[in-house]
């Protein structure tokens, strides 16, 4: 197919570059420069979709970021990306697109079925009718819904593309290259200041591109490009284009989606497709122009029907006619100047104006020109399926109520023009309380709450000698007050053609007799008889109406529609727009790709990996790893085809028969030094911490302020004013932020420093009753016997050269120790200990053994301290002195805290002593209680208790205390399991404790 | 994202600071009987007030010294900041 809608010589694209491209499978040619709307209209497609709700046919509307219609599916270097306007997608070599929202095929919908049917779809039309019966929602209506309706897809495939974030601070940044931007932009800089002018299209100089102006001696065109090609010269500027800032938020910083690769057929090696900028600016130019508004009429919906500033910018732009035989619907004079653009290219267009004879110089220029003009003439309808075919016209009355008689004229285009909404989302969503500006019909930005300045067409300026003069003034003064330098810019001399005041007229009656649907979200499907619906039912907020309807609510956000349906509210119930208000604009102002939100912060790169210094040893030893918080720790060491329940017990068991290893580095670790230290500690934990000896280790347990545990481990005296405290692996963080607190809040007096040194040292706990001969072999020099190196002794040793710290600390319950040396020397320790273990039959155990070791002990952990428990919970009472006061001391003697009945951690045993339990499952007295059955308690940890070789568990259970020998049911309604068990004591191995003192 | 001026490094974004609420309560002194209600008072009972607030920030990923600021819960707009040794005024 020829591109039989392009003109010679007209537009700004690059001839000597064609493109070939595919569109619902078949190939088309366009150019350089072309986005793929344009495009596709110099080829005569303007069908290129279905509407939401009825699946009527939708072609182009706009031109760029307010298009609600082309909505396509796009396919590039072998991903897919829905929901793409083809009026900003850019062409490129080899580029695909479909339809969306059809099936089977644009031409042909069977969803259009509900076009006809649209009596049964009026708004809140899912609310009322798909309420009942109450089972068919999830059954019938909902699937039928999703696959009828709908956008486009979303690739389920992983994104091969890169993504990226960047932080950047400047004094200026300026939203939009229109005429005031680059004019603010180019006073700020001459001025010395740091600016960022960004540009949402992939060309700067907005209305500039397609005015008909002059700037001082140069056309308005060669102006914006002048300016723009000294910014890029200057290095207190960045320039972006394709580079939309989509939300203003708290403290004036502002994010911008940054198009890099989209408009290419691949995306550059090393190049991210799009980058979000999180700026932060000290002042904000607002120069997002103004969006030309529809005039509602009869099957306004039909393609062919557009902005009559999208017809002269795909014209000026693009070199593409939207027609060869034009209306120009207008309520003002913006219609003549497409009209007029149209003239000058050999098309003879007809103009329809709402007003009387008008006087302005472009009108004269239009009269001059010989075009045919029809005042006070309306469009009723556009007639055609799926394309304009001719229009219903008609004269209206002086008081805009009645129609004169019908006439049909052939068009195949209809190009509207109701004037220009000001674009004041981003002023909107920075806080300003915007005001409604009764001589454009439009709200535009109040009362600045934050930073910033909105200017030009975006402030309701829309006369470009008063635009440029008043941001070239902004540009002066706002750059003035933060470089302190006063450079000024002599104002250039502007010839632009004057215009008068536009009808406020945005409503065709219907003819009598006629039902047309005359739309006003053109995405969404609303229409007027949709508002008057939602109006009668009693919803009075304009918030409501929006909900109840979706007006506005698609991809576009009502860009083009939300002013019409206030000009609707407002005239039903009879009060001025401004009381009807608009709702309120809110981030992002244009989509933005998922992939660009998240940036680089994907897969295992969403948060840091820690690993221990022994980590590499792991993964050649068979290591499985589990994720514990942001740490890779060894869950056990596969041997041959072992799962991770018969490789868990082989480890457990070594360890309670000979002895085992494990990498216990990941523990948080605090030093802490200064004279007030002991003091300090006796304050945090809830036992007393000033008689511990230097060379002894305690266990502690710390509260919160409310009584409920928040963290336990031990710590170590390690000289008069040193000690190293040890914390569980996920609270480490947190321990530390509680302990800057109260030193730096809450008693400053103190003479205390804490510091995390969890990375400073590697950390390998050797645990079984043949661990002390082990250590004895690793420092032969050391007396590591139970007099030299008793229960919660301390020292410090040499291992083989090596300076180490050794605990003697226990997790598993038995014989045990822990070595610690500096991090670069953990691979060494622990092959050290590998190599010399081999004689005791050592074998590496991973965290799920220490979970079985642990629980078969009765020693709680995190399952336990898990935010809701106090001491008396986890049989931790004897830990509480009662001769000082520590953090959270006074809550403990809540009433619930010290009821009779308070729950208490018990062990759990299977009747059948086979049936393991599930973790989370809950303890009752019946079974076959009636539901709710009262639950009693709950399951925090199970395991297979190498030492009795059944299953057991621990449980936290009301009145645990006299609980011991009862027989319960635990019930796990997720699993469907019901087990008779046994309730027992929580320390199912070694009650009395004896071998960690052996 | 709200801008801080940490009183130790200056200016920040709110990404490297965490939250730790109302800077006007004081811990009653250890080991000073206090009733029920002056407990409740500290531990629990807060203002959720519209407007001016002082407030703990600790700037986490910075210094980590905990800092005042003086923050209006409606607007955002902080006033002032304070070391946490500096006395609310």
């Amino acid at each position: 197919m020829t591109q039989s809608f392009r003109l010679e010589n007209v537009g700004l694209i690059n001839r000597n570059k064609k493109l070939s491209f595919k569109f619902n499978g078949k190939v088309y040619y366009g150019y350089e420069g072309d986005t793929l709307a344009s495009a596709l209209i110099a080829n005569g497609v303007h069908l290129v979709g279905r509407s939401f709700k009825y699946h009527r046919p939708r072609g182009f509307f706009g031109a760029g970021v307010d298009e609600p219609y082309a909505i396509v599916q796009l396919y590039r270097n072998g991903e897919t990306e829905p929901n793409i306007k083809a009026t900003e997608q850019e062409l490129f070599e080899g580029l695909e697109a479909t339809s969306v929202n059809c099936w089977p095929s644009v031409n042909f919908d069977i969803g259009a079925i509900n076009n006809f049917l649209k009596i049964f779809l009026p708004a809140g039309f899912y609310y009322k009718t798909f309420m009942w019966p109450k089972s068919f929602w999830f059954k019938v209506y909902e699937p039928f819904i999703r696959k009828a309706a709908g956008l486009g897809v979303a690739s389920t495939k992983h994104d091969k593309e890169r993504y990226e974030h960047k932080y950047e601070y400047c004094d200026l940044l300026i939203a939009g290259s229109g005429p005031s931007g680059l004019a603010s932009a180019y006073a700020a800089a001459k001025n010395g200041a740091r600016v960022i002018l960004a540009e949402d299209k992939s060309r700067f100089g907005g209305t500039l591109l397609t005015s008909e102006v002059n700037i001082g001696n140069q056309s308005g065109k060669e102006w914006a490009e002048s300016i723009i090609s000294e910014l890029k010269e200057m290095p207190n500027v960045i320039v972006k284009n394709r580079s939309q800032v989509f939300g203003y938020y708290d403290h004036n910083m502002l994010v911008m989606s940054e198009r890099i690769s989209d408009h290419l057929p691949t995306t550059k090696k090393f190049h991210p497709k799009q980058k979000l900028w999180y700026i932060r600016a000290k002042e904000v130019l607002i120069s997002s122009g103004s969006i030309e508004r529809p005039i509602v009429f009869g099957n306004n919906d039909t393609p062919g029907v557009m902005l009559s500033s999208a017809a002269k910018e795909y014209l000026k732009v693009y070199g593409v006619l939207v027609g060869k035989n034009p209306l120009i619907f207008t309520n003002n004079d913006s219609g003549y100047e497409t009209a007029i653009e149209f003239q000058k290219n050999g098309i003879n267009p007809v103009i329809l104006d709402t007003r009387n004879d008008p006087k302005s110089e472009i009108v004269d220029e239009a009269k001059n020109l010989g075009i045919n003009i029809k005042f006070s003439y309306v469009v009723v309808a556009a007639q055609g399926y799926k394309k304009v075919k001719s229009a219903d016209i008609a004269k209206i009355s002086e008081n805009k109520e009645q129609l004169g008689a019908i006439e049909n004229i052939k068009c195949d285009c209809i190009c509207v023009s109701g004037f220009w909404t000001p674009t004041i989302h981003l002023a909107s969503q920075s806080g300003n309380k915007t005001k409604f500006k009764e001589d454009i019909d439009a709200f535009v930005p109040g009362i600045p709450k934050q930073n910033e300045t909105t200017l030009g067409a975006a402030n309701g300026t829309y006369t470009l000698e008063e635009t440029l003069k008043n941001s070239f003034e902004a540009g002066h003064k706002l750059s003035k007050e933060i470089t302190k330098k006063d450079n000024k810019i002599s104002f250039p001399n502007v010839i632009e053609k004057k215009s008068t005041v536009h009808d406020k007229f945005w409503c065709v009656p219907l003819p009598k007799g006629k039902n047309y649907k005359r739309f006003l979200d053109f995405q969404n499907d609303v229409a007027v008889s949709d508002i008057e619906i939602a109006l009668k039912e009693g919803y009075r907020s304009i918030e409501h109406v929006k909900r109840y309807t979706t007006l506005g609510m698609a991809t576009d956000q009502g860009k083009t529609s939300n002013l019409n349906g206030l000009q609707l509210v407002s005239k039903i119930e009879n009060k001025v727009v401004p009381a009807v208000g608009h709702t309120t604009f809110r981030p992002p102002y244009t989509p933005v790709s998922i992939g660009a939100i998240v940036g680089r912060e994907v897969g295992k790169h969403s948060k840091p990996t820690r690993k221990s210094p022994m980590h590499s040893w792991h993964e050649k030893n068979n290591a499985v790893f589990v994720d514990a918080g942001v740490w890779l720790r060894p869950r056990y060491y596969k041997q041959g085809n072992e799962s991770l329940f018969e490789g868990s017990k082989r480890e457990a068991k070594n360890v309670r028969t000979n002895v085992g290893v494990c990498d216990v580095t990941t523990l948080g670790k605090i030093d802490i030094k200064g004279p007030d230290s002991a003091e300090f500690l006796n304050r945090v934990y809830t036992n007393a911490w000033l008689k511990l000896p230097v060379g002894k280790a305690r266990y502690g347990v710390m509260l919160r302020e409310d009584g409920i545990v928040m963290d336990d481990g031990t710590t170590t005296r390690i000289s008069e004013n040193h000690y190293h405290m040890t914390t569980t692996t996920a609270q480490a963080a947190n321990v530390l932020s509680h302990l800057e607190y109260y030193l730096q809040l809450v008693w400053p007096e103190l003479n205390v420093n804490v510091v995390s040194t969890t990375e400073q040292w590697a950390g390998a706990a050797i645990a079984g009753p043949k661990s002390r001969e082990l250590l004895q072999k690793l420092f032969p020099k050391s007396d590591v016997s139970n007099e030299g190196l008793p229960f919660m002794g301390y020292m410090e040793g040499d291992l083989f050269g090596v300076k180490a710290r050794i605990f003697r600390i226990s997790f598993s319950g038995e014989l045990a120790y822990e070595i610690n040396v500096e991090s670069d020397n953990g691979n060494f320790m622990w092959e050290k200990i590998i190599e010399v273990g081999q004689e005791f039959k050592i074998q590496p155990y991973g965290t799920e053994a220490l979970s079985t070791l642990r629980i078969e002990m009765g020693h709680v952990a995190g399952s336990e301290l898990d935010g809701r428990t106090i001491p008396y919970d986890n049989s931790l009472e004897g830990l509480l002195s009662k001769k000082k006061d520590f953090i959270g001391k006074r809550s403990l003697n809540r009433k619930a805290f010290i009821a009779e009945d308070r729950q208490k951690v018990v062990g759990v045993v299977p009747l059948d002593k086979k049936t393991s339990i599930p973790e989370g499952s809950h303890l009752v007295k019946d079974s076959n209680a009636p539901l709710p059955n009262p639950k009693l308690g709950y399951i925090s940890a199970s395991c297979w208790s190498v030492e009795h070789d059944n299953p057991f568990s621990l449980a936290i259970v009301k009145d645990g205390k006299n609980m011991i020998g009862k027989k319960l049911f635990v019930m796990s309604p997720l699993k469907n399991k019901v087990i008779p068990v046994e309730i027992v004591s929580s320390h199912y191995v070694d009650p009395k404790g004896e071998r960690v003192r052996s | 994202m709200l801008y801080i001026k940490c009183p130790h490094c200056g200016w920040r974004s709110q990404n490297e600071f965490s939250y730790g609420g109302d800077a006007t309560v004081k811990r009653p002194e250890l080991g000073k009987e206090v009733t029920d209600q002056e407990w409740d008072d500290f531990v629990y009972n807060r203002k959720s007030l519209r407007g001016k607030h002082w407030e703990l920030w600790q700037h986490l990923s910075g210094c980590r010294q905990w800092i005042k600021v003086e923050r209006d819960t409606a607007t955002h707009e902080i006033f002032k900041t304070l070391k946490a040794s500096e006395e609310i005024s």
